[in-house]
């Protein structure tokens, strides 16, 4: 199977046309058709003959498309404007909206020849942590058929472990990227704030939302964050930092970094699998040279308050625009979860109560900012839980809204700072369902939390099991 | 019961920047073919996302620094949300408590106005109502969504129309004189919205109500609705009501305001700051760089000219009405003072005021060309000037009687006799010889 191979290689294959893109971008389709039944990863599958003619145009024109990423097949969470591709956000409100123009990821990407085939699965807006709460059916764990995907990015993380693509490109606001990742065996980066730009991407909450690769290895996000990194003149809040090569920090040695394990981020909350799976990383982190050493960072159970005032208050001003005048379907087509976080961010940007809530929850973002920025002036990642619980069965955060919010617990508070985060897989339980951990590191330090996860990988194999697919 | 106005004045100034507050759209959208000049920023299409007009923000701390208001050093944009068709985001990007540009004052003849804030926002669309195959229809042209927008406004210092009026003038004088918009009212580019309140003779605090008036696109308009508005008021107070405090309308047909809206209705704005873009720092450095475009502005420009041209004020006045017109009397002085007997900087006003050339084609060196051809002097020999004169007094012979008997102003009626047949003739020579001819 071509899409189990890792970028490198791949990209090796087709420049000494040892494969073609025409095959892998088949081979893609094959199993979708297959296999997307049951999983129900797309919203959008890009016409089977367009994706063909394009892989075949590039196959022709390999020496003009030198990227390695040219003629690979990939898949974007359908948060993304791609021009002349429905994106709906997973809400009926824009079930018929084809964006007129492209988000500055999709056309970076269509400029080096990477080839979109389709438009991925989310919780509605991104409101949700399991993609249950999407108008176009849930997207079912390719480990677990009666569990959920995460969210809201389940879409793509179910099917890059269904090998349905070789990456995606996720959106993380509050998590959306990482909880999916961990819940389906894949790597993800939550790159930092400004990092890449959000021009074209559907906002939920616009000072968290980052736009980031997701994979089945660190190496391959580094590929495609190398490719979508920088800044864009569109996007006011993207950095003029330049953007390292990624690539090249994988192979970084790793003997003497020091990695922060904060002991609160252990306690009770936490599914005791996945707590063992993260000791285990732990002592292979020291094993290849690694310093890893307990602190405390004791704001962390206010970063799901301060996350579930700021990210309701920020959407509820983002999604006032489908009020039913131009987008052909109107605002009652909304979710019950969305509902909720339009009410909840309404109410706390209310006069009278802004005080209270919104500059109350920006005043301890500031104290976060300085906790974080302390603890990372003197390490160079933090190693966390991703979820505090495996994969969801269906139902479970549907019908417990505050359950919903505590999945979040370790993701939330890294978009609140603006840091680039890793996602890695770390290991399975008993019944084959994969966990994760993520890297936390310094804003615009990808390239550590790179060399950190590729080490790591080196060395262990879980991101290279897929799972068994049934036929659909 | 006797009452005073207490008046506070709102202006909205589209800048005329080359494109779009936040995106690259043109800014001109004046008749142009509806929806052709946007973009995904400025119809609020999913995803985009707004990069703001280093230009418009400069030009705003430019206007601020002419007001004389203290310049932000962090600035910064807010979401300001309501719901309106024309409104396609769901929210303004306006300013809240941050604004670029805080204090100020504009000096009137009947005292000074102080400015309370200028800040800098966008434009919405326009909405149409119209019949389209039969049906009646709102149709919104989002062309203006998303061009420059600058709020001035003022304390409520304003204590009759005719200072609203005097201070309108003078702000619009000063925003053109600075070029960063027409100001024309009749293409909105202007838009004028008076508070108006009453108080009791004597009372010092702010009354408990005001109304504010909106859709007013001219000076007198905007007089002429403070008169009403402070007739209507009196009459209501005189009954012992307080009016409603309300937004109306200016009623042009009627020559009245018309209630709106009233407070009941009134908005929560749910403003906070727009996470789109980036607070806003601007170093003291930028600042006075800045303010050194600023030109010599009209009351400076005016005490100049009284003072180096001799001017009284309400020729130096006129002749800085613009910054054309004042730059074209500068010239046309220099122009003058090259011959051998210049001419003065009085002459050159009169003759300008009185001839108004169009400045766009007549060169200021022109102008004084035609000055100096009509103040040549031809030089008259006695005889030439006998043989005009002899005739004249034969065939006037009661006028010359007249004279003779005392009635020395008739010289002035022989006077114009004479001049209608010697034009170019000195006037101190004609009369010198005409009561030389009278008088022998």
């Amino acid at each position: 199977m071509l899409a189990d191979l890792p970028i490198s290689v791949l990209a090796q294959k087709l420049k000494r046309s040892e494969i073609t893109s025409e095959q892998l971008v088949a081979e893609c389709y094959d199993r979708i058709e297959a296999y997307d039944g049951t999983i129900n990863s797309f919203i959008t599958v890009v016409d089977r003959k367009k994706a063909i003619e394009r892989a075949k145009f590039i196959d022709a024109h390999r020496e003009t498309f030198p990227s390695p990423l040219a003629g690979i097949p990939y898949v974007m969470k359908d948060a993304y404007l791609t021009k002349g591709v429905r994106t709906t956000a997973a809400s009926k409100i824009l079930d018929a909206f084809i964006a007129p123009y492209s988000s500055t990821v999709h056309q970076k990407l269509e400029n080096v020849g990477a080839i979109l085939i389709g438009k991925m699965n989310m919780d509605a807006w991104g409101h949700g942590a399991s993609t249950e709460n999407t108008d176009y059916g849930v997207t079912k764990n390719p480990w677990g058929s009666d569990r959920s995907a995460g969210g809201s990015g389940g879409g793509p993380a179910a099917a890059i472990a269904s090998r349905f693509c070789v990456f995606g490109i996720g959106e993380d606001t509050g998590g959306s990227i990482r909880n999916p990742a961990a819940w389906n065996n894949i790597t993800a980066m939550k790159v930092t704030y400004g990092r890449v730009s959000r021009y074209g991407a559907i906002a939920y909450a616009s000072s968290l939302d980052t736009m980031g690769p997701t994979a089945k290895t660190a190496e391959d996000c580094a590929f495609v964050l190398e490719a979508i990194a920088g800044y864009d003149a569109y996007d006011a809040t993207s950095s003029q930092k330049p953007v390292p090569s990624y690539t090249k920090a994988l192979d970084k040695s790793i003997k003497g970094k020091k990695i922060a394990f904060p002991t609160e981020f252990y306690g009770d909350a936490l599914d005791p699998n996945i707590k063992e799976a993260i000791l285990v990383a732990r002592d292979i982190f020291v094993k290849e040279g690694a310093e890893v050493t307990d602190v405390s960072l004791p704001l962390l159970e206010y970063g799901v308050p301060v996350y579930y005032i700021l990210a309701p208050s920020e959407t509820s001003s983002n999604l006032g625009r489908y009020d039913g005048v131009r987008y052909g379907n109107g605002r009652d087509l909304f979710t019950k979860e969305n509902m909720r976080r339009i009410m909840t961010g309404t109410y706390a940007l209310s006069s009278g109560y802004y005080d209270a809530y919104y500059k109350k929850a920006q005043k301890v973002r500031s104290l976060f900012i300085k906790e974080y920025e302390k603890l990372l002036s003197e390490y160079d990642a933090i190693l966390s839980p991703v979820t505090p619980i495996m994969p969801s069965k269906f139902g479970e955060l549907l019908d417990d809204p505050i359950k919903n919010m505590m999945a979040d617990l370790y993701t939330v508070i890294v978009n609140i700072v603006g840091l680039p985060s890793l996602a890695i897989p770390c290991g399975f339980t008993k019944d084959n369902l994969p966990m994760g951990m993520q890297l936390v590191g310094a804003m615009f330090d990808e390239s550590t939390l790179f060399a950190l996860g590729n080490a790591y990988q080196k060395v262990t194999d879980w991101h290279t099991r897929s799972p068994n697919l049934v036929n659909s | 019961m006797k009452y005073e106005p207490v008046i506070g004045l709102e202006i909205h100034v589209e800048l005329k920047t080359k494109s779009g507050m936040f995106c690259g759209c043109p800014a001109d959208h004046f008749a142009k073919k509806p929806n052709t000049g946007t973009c995904p920023v400025c119809l609020g299409l999913p995803g985009a996302l707004p990069t703001p007009n280093k230009k418009a923000v400069e030009w705003t701390i430019m206007l601020g620094l002419a007001l004389g208001s203290e310049i932000a050093e962090v600035s910064k944009f807010d979401r300001k949300h309501y719901f309106y068709p024309d409104l396609p985001k769901g929210y303004q990007i306006s300013q809240y408590d941050q604004p670029l540009c805080r204090g100020g004052k504009i000096s009137t003849s009947f005292g000074d106005v102080r400015i309370h804030r200028v800040h800098l926002e966008e434009d919405t669309g326009k909405l149409q109502h119209a019949v389209v195959d039969g049906k009646k229809v709102t149709l919104v042209d989002f062309n203006r969504s998303g061009v420059p927008l600058v709020e001035i406004v003022t304390e409520a210092d304003i204590h009759s129309s005719e200072q609203a009026k005097e201070f309108l003038k003078k702000l619009h004088q000063i925003v053109r004189y600075l070029g960063i918009s027409d100001a024309d009212m009749e293409k909105g580019s202007m838009r004028l919205e008076p508070n108006i309140s009453i108080r009791k003779v004597g009372e010092t605090g702010m009354p408990p109500y005001k109304v504010e008036v909106k859709n007013i696109n001219s000076f007198r308009f905007a007089a002429a609705a403070i008169e009403y508005e402070l007739k209507r008021h009196e009459a209501l107070l005189n009954e012992g009501k307080i009016p409603v405090q309300e937004t109306r309308g200016w009623d042009e047909a009627k020559n009245g305001t018309v209630s709106q809206r009233s407070k009941e209705e009134a908005a929560d704005y749910r403003y906070f700051p727009e996470p789109d873009i980036p607070p806003m720092r601007f170093t003291k450095d930028v600042i006075a760089s800045i303010g050194s475009n600023i030109p010599e502005l009209p009351d400076v420009k005016k005490t100049r000219f009284m003072s180096a041209y001799a001017l009284n004020d309400a020729v130096a006045s006129q002749l800085t009405d613009t910054r054309a017109l004042a730059d074209y009397f500068e010239e046309a002085v220099k122009a003058a003072s090259v011959f051998e007997k210049p001419y003065s900087p009085k002459e050159v006003a009169n003759w300008l005021i009185n001839k108004k050339p169009d400045i766009e084609k007549v060169l200021p060196a022109q102008l004084i060309e035609e000055l100096h051809e009509a103040k040549k002097v031809v030089a008259v020999s006695a005889d030439e000037l006998n043989a005009i004169i002899t005739p004249v007094l034969s065939s006037n012979e009661k006028a010359v009687a007249d004279y003779k008997a005392g009635k020395q102003q008739v010289i002035m009626f022989l006077m114009g006799l004479v001049r209608k047949q010697l034009p170019k003739a000195d006037t101190k020579i004609i009369l010198e010889a005409l009561k030389g001819a009278l008088e022998s």
